[in-house]
Order: structure tokens, then C-alpha cells, then sequence
């Protein structure tokens, strides 16, 4: 926990439905380290999003509940923390950017009155100010004409216009953390690649740590330092960038590799994992990746795999490793 | 439906238009056109698959019902086997749907939800009155079984099924009535990337066994260089490039295919390459720029750009790029 801003333990976070709990976060652990970009890295339903949401303390309850964990920033665990505590945390210190940015505006607000809004909410600056600012952030993110545009409406703006526009808010406050919750996954190729560069440039000019999610390895290798891997509501594994890439150990890892049509050369046959992905009402208490694994062993389906340290940071949840 | 004349193209689109009116006004009196698809042209010979790739708002999508009359065209002619659907009778269309069919890209909203999918697929084949009961039921579960799913599943009702088990289905059911060619819009971005590879390897496994042609519409590059023979690549209602899979991705001409090709994220941290970043949004098919459309975002833009409309040219053979780089 060296130098880490955002420490996640153990997290679980539960729902508790008709149907039984479903195990969406089941027992989660990282760290966010200053200044780094980290992808959670899985397909739907792996619990990502609600990784993400319950370090905010953002799941729905009911049904959702987080029944176990640490979320530790600096020295707080967020878990334990009041109301009036989260909310100056939220947005002031760490800020989200969310997949859908048409939904996540006011339709009936310029785009500058909503970034203004939030500035004179959390830095208590004036309205003159506030926009100020507003259009400056507008500007930083790369939307021309800012002056003008902050009068506009959402609907006025195309969807990556708009993403910039929340990526600007979240901005607005100088945050040390920034979560962004599958930020370009509705955006066009070209414009997701701008929008990936502004994340880039501003995490880096401004020593933001970024918790970046998404299912898109092809992004993940362009902005992650390190990765974690997630698979049925539990990690896989993790690691730095080249850990993951060059050196995948968690079968999962390798057929999510494999299975990607190749951009830079012609494949006869891709490889897919096969099976479909599990459900998370009441998993089993061994590996869930079990049914599909090309690897799987008797001991798979009567123990929970253990954690295993390859190297450095690289670790890996799975029974192929124990000695 | 017979063919009049001996054609090896198995689909000929020619400057095909697909224009939606905007009405204004108490009396929605007309006031201009959004030019979903603005004069296209293409074939698509036997056992051909051809990809359409584009950014949303392009008219991939709307070419691709066109091409099938599931939209009206404004203009052009598609010829199926030689012969002009534009003009075919609702009984010369009902035949020639039962030769091209469609695969939809969400394939829960094409399923009806209160149908067994058995049933589903089994209406296709009795609206084209193939076979007696006890004839459907074995065909339906021979394509059961053919697309990777069980006889039981004859029974079971959309919600039952996972993402990928339902386009599987959605693929039964076009190939039901046998055809020749499958229009197929976006059929793997709605699904995750370790399932996708599945329908990937299923669509193609079915061209080869049924000698199909597709039609094969979707965004994601890496999807389309795995799939296609040849690409076609769209921006705001027109195909700016058209070329051999090799050409397209080894060898690409149009500024927008270069820039296109360089945006798609890599997944390899190591091959970092030179990335060409357009600037702006694609502009509104309503009010397109003047000239060439793509000159308000391409970096090699030069005097003659906004003036005048470049057109399809041949440069190399089979390689057509319509851009005024190449004059």
C-alpha cells in the first residue's frame, strides 16, 4: 500500500434479488497508485461497473449492498465514512466519467451551466468565476469555440462533443482520482481515439490517477500502466501492461487474447472461448471459470483457486500455479 | 424468380439514394433531405463477402435495408441476379426474400418475445410454405443443431437465452429458407469479445458449407479484416474507398481509410504506431459539406476540395477510391 491513493479490499458487493444474491463484486482487491493509469479489464457482467460504483458507495441499495471490504483513500475507509463525508469526496476528489455521457447531462442545462454548477458547488468560487473556468475547461478538452458552445445544449453537442463536456466537469475540481466507467465504449473509432488522447494528456499533465474500465483490450493497451483482469464478480489476474500482454498466465487472459481478429494480419479460424459467460446468482465456491477453461482440473471444481505471485506485481488466481 | 440473364454478380447496387425528407412547419411542408445514402454503387459476387465499414451516422446500416427493399430507395437500382428489385410486385419481393435474407444486429428486439424461438424460426419457412409440419420440425431442428444449439431449445422463449445463444437463433432463421445472399447488420458488436469469436467462426464455417454471400456491415475494422473479401468503406452516405481485403488494410488511399485504419486501438502495449487524429465530429448527412464531404476533417485537404465531387475511380485494378489526391 506503498504509495497507493485508493486502496480496494476484499470488496464485496452483493445483490440481493428474487432470485437469489448475486455475487457482482465477490471479494475484489487492488491499489490505485498515484499518478498511474489502471484498467479493470472484463466482459459484461464480470462486476466492474460495480466495482467501480461501490468505491463511491453509487450502488442502488436495495438491492445491492456491500457486505465486506476495505476501500481505503489515504487514510479513510470509504466504507465507514458519513454521508457529508462521501459527498465532499465525490466529485471534489474523486470524479466520475460514466459510459452514456447523453444520459449523464441535463437536457434542459447548457453544457457550461452544469460544468459551472459544480465548480460553484465544490469550490465555492463565484458565478462570473465558475464559468469562467467552465469554458477554460471546455477549452482544455479540446472543444472548439468553447465561449460559445457553453451556452449550447446537449442535444446541440455530437456524443463525443459531449463526453469532453463531462470529461471537462469531472476536471472541474481538480480531482486526484478520476474513475471513468467504459468512457469511449459508445464512441466511433476516430473519435474515441481523441477521446483517449485528452485522458492521456490531462492524466499526465495533471498526475491524476485514472481507474479506467473497460472491455476493449485494444484501449487497455494503449493507456494502461498496470491491469487488473476480472471474471465472474472475482479477479483473474494482474499485473503491469507487459505482464498482462506478453506473459497472460490466467487462461481466461489468454483466451481473451486469442479470441480478438487480428487488425495487422489474416487469421484462418479465430479462437474463442467457449461457453457462455456465468451467472452470478450463487456461484460456486471454486473457480468460475471452471466450465470453460481449457486447463481445468478435478481440484478446479472442488476449491477456490488460490492467489498466486508470479512475479513482481504480477499475480494470478488459478490452480495451475500452486507448487 | 429465374434469371433472365447469365450474370456471375450475384448483387449489383447502381447509385442507389436514400434520401429522408425533413418537414417543417404546420403543413410539414419539405424543407430539405438527410442523404442517409447519396448514389452507391457495389457487387457482390457468389459465395463473396463483402464488408461495410463506417462510423455511426454513415449509412451502413440504411444501405443495407435498401439493398434488401426494406426501406424504399430514392433513386437507383439494386439488381438481384440480374433482375431489378426496385421494381418487383410484393409477390416477386416475398421470392426474392427467400433468397436474401437479413441478420439483425440486436437480436433481442428481433425475436418476438412471446414466440418459442423454434417457432420463430419455423414462421420463415411458413410464410415461404416450405414443407408440411412434420418437414419444418426436422428442418427447424437440423438448423437447431447446424447453428450450435440443441433440439430442446425448439421450446424455449427468447428471454431464456444469453446474448450470443439468441443471434445464434437470428441466424437460423435467415438461413431457414436456404438463400444465397445474408445482409448481416452489426451481428457481433452487441456481444462480448470471447463470444463474438464464436458467431465469427459460425458465420463463416455457413458460407463456406451453403456457399453464401454476405453482406457484412459493421464498424469494428478488425471484425470486417477478418471476415470480408473485399471492403467498402463509408462516410456520410457515399463509399469513398472500395478495394481487396489486402489492398484495403496493406495498402489503403483515401485520407479518411488511413486516418481510420490508424485510430483503431492495438491490443499489443508494445506496437506503438503513428496515429492520424482527425479532428471535429462527422458533419450532419442533412446539410453535407459542399464538394467533397470528407474535406472538413481531412488533413490533406487542398483548394479543389470544397469546389468539386470527387467520384469512384479506378486506380488500381479493383481498387476504387473516390478522393481528388489521386487525379
Amino acid at each position: 500500500m506503498d504509495n497507493a491513493i485508493l486502496s480496494v479490499r476484499d470488496l464485496r458487493t452483493h445483490f440481493f434479488t428474487k432470485s437469489g444474491v448475486v455475487k457482482a463484486a465477490d471479494g475484489i482487491s487492488f491499489d490505485l497508485r498515484e499518478g498511474e493509469t489502471l484498467c479493470l479489464v472484463g466482459e459484461s457482467g464480470c462486476g466492474k461497473t460495480v466495482t467501480a460504483l461501490s468505491i463511491l458507495r453509487l450502488v442502488d441499495s436495495p438491492p445491492g449492498r456491500t457486505v465486506g471490504g476495505e476501500i481505503w483513500y489515504h487514510q479513510e475507509d470509504l466504507l465507514h465514512s458519513s454521508p457529508a463525508r462521501l459527498r465532499a469526496i465525490r466529485g471534489n476528489r474523486i470524479a466520475m466519467i460514466f459510459q452514456d455521457p447523453q444520459s449523464s447531462l441535463n437536457p434542459i442545462f447548457t453544457v457550461g451551466d452544469q460544468i459551472a454548477e459544480q465548480i460553484k458547488l465544490h469550490r465555492h468560487l463565484g458565478k462570473r468565476e465558475a464559468w469562467d473556468l467552465a469554458v477554460s475547461l471546455m477549452d482544455q478538452v479540446g472543444i472548439p469555440q468553447a465561449r460559445q458552445r457553453a451556452r449550447e445544449y446537449p442535444h446541440q453537442f455530437s456524443g463525443g462533443m459531449n463526453q469532453r463536456v463531462l470529461i471537462a466537469a469531472a476536471l472541474s475540481c481538480d480531482p486526484e482520482v478520476i474513475i471513468a466507467d467504459e468512457p469511449t465504449t459508445a464512441l466511433d473509432v476516430t473519435i474515441k481515439a481523441q477521446i483517449l488522447d485528452i485522458l492521456k494528456r490531462l492524466t499526465e499533465e495533471r498526475r491524476m490517477s485514472l481507474l479506467f474500465i473497460t472491455h476493449d483490450l485494444g484501449v487497455v493497451a494503449e493507456i494502461a500502466d498496470r491491469i487488473v483482469v476480472m471474471y465472474g464478480g472475482r479477479l483473474a489476474e494482474s499485473g503491469t501492461s507487459a505482464d498482462i500482454f506478453d506473459n497472460p498466465k490466467h487462461p481466461y487472459t489468454w483466451g481473451l487474447i486469442k479470441c480478438l481478429p487480428d487488425m495487422s494480419r489474416d487469421q484462418d479460424r479465430l479462437t474463442p472461448i467457449p461457453g457462455t459467460i456465468p451467472s452470478l446468482i450463487d456461484p460456486p465456491q471454486s473457480c468460475i471459470f471452471h466450465p470453460r477453461c481449457p486447463r481445468g482440473m478435478p481440484v478446479c471444481t472442488r476449491e477456490m483457486p488460490p492467489q498466486i505471485t508470479i512475479s513482481g506485481e504480477h499475480t494470478v488466481v488459478c490452480q495451475l500455479y500452486k507448487l | 424468380m429465374k434469371k433472365k440473364t447469365q450474370n456471375d454478380k450475384l448483387l449489383e447496387v447502381e447509385n442507389l439514394r436514400k434520401y429522408y425528407p425533413i418537414t417543417a412547419g404546420l403543413f410539414h411542408s419539405r424543407v430539405g433531405d438527410i442523404k442517409a445514402v447519396d448514389g452507391v454503387s457495389f457487387h457482390i459476387e457468389p459465395r463473396e463477402t463483402l464488408g461495410l465499414v463506417g462510423e455511426s451516422g454513415c449509412g451502413k446500416s440504411t444501405l443495407g435495408r435498401t439493398v434488401l427493399r426494406l426501406e424504399e430507395p430514392t433513386a437507383g437500382r439494386v439488381l438481384f441476379r440480374g433482375q431489378d428489385i426496385t421494381r418487383l410486385d410484393r409477390k416477386g419481393l416475398k421470392s426474392m426474400r427467400r433468397e436474401a435474407q437479413m441478420i439483425f444486429q440486436d437480436p433481442q428486439s428481433s425475436l418476438d418475445p412471446r414466440m418459442t424461438v423454434g417457432d420463430s424460426i419455423d414462421e420463415a419457412l411458413l410464410i415461404h410454405d416450405m414443407g408440411d409440419a412434420r418437414e419444418r420440425l426436422r428442418r427447424v431442428e437440423e438448423l437447431l443443431d447446424r447453428v450450435g444449439l440443441e433440439s430442446y431449445h425448439y421450446r424455449r422463449y427468447p428471454h431464456e437465452f444469453s446474448g450470443a445463444q439468441k443471434q445464434r437463433v437470428g441466424i437460423a432463421r435467415a438461413l431457414a429458407v436456404n438463400p444465397n445472399l445474408i445482409v448481416a447488420d452489426e451481428p457481433v458488436s452487441a456481444l462480448d469479445v470471447s463470444i463474438q469469436a464464436q458467431i465469427l467462426n459460425l458465420m463463416m464455417d455457413l458460407r463456406d458449407e451453403y456457399g453464401l454471400s454476405y453482406l457484412f456491415i459493421a464498424h469494428d475494422l478488425s471484425v470486417i479484416r477478418h471476415i470480408s473479401h473485399r471492403v467498402a468503406v463509408m462516410y456520410l452516405g457515399k463509399i469513398v474507398e472500395l478495394a481487396t481485403k489486402e489492398d484495403m488494410f496493406g495498402d489503403p488511399l483515401h485520407p479518411y481509410t488511413v486516418a481510420l485504419l490508424s485510430s483503431v486501438p492495438i491490443p499489443d502495449p508494445h506496437r506503438k504506431k503513428e496515429r492520424i487524429l482527425l479532428t471535429g465530429d462527422v458533419p450532419s448527412p442533412a446539410a453535407p459539406p459542399p464538394g467533397c464531404n470528407f474535406h472538413t476533417r481531412c488533413p490533406r485537404a487542398f483548394d479543389i476540395c470544397p469546389r468539386e465531387e470527387p467520384f469512384l475511380k479506378e486506380l488500381a485494378p479493383n481498387h476504387w477510391v473516390s478522393c481528388h489526391l489521386y487525379r
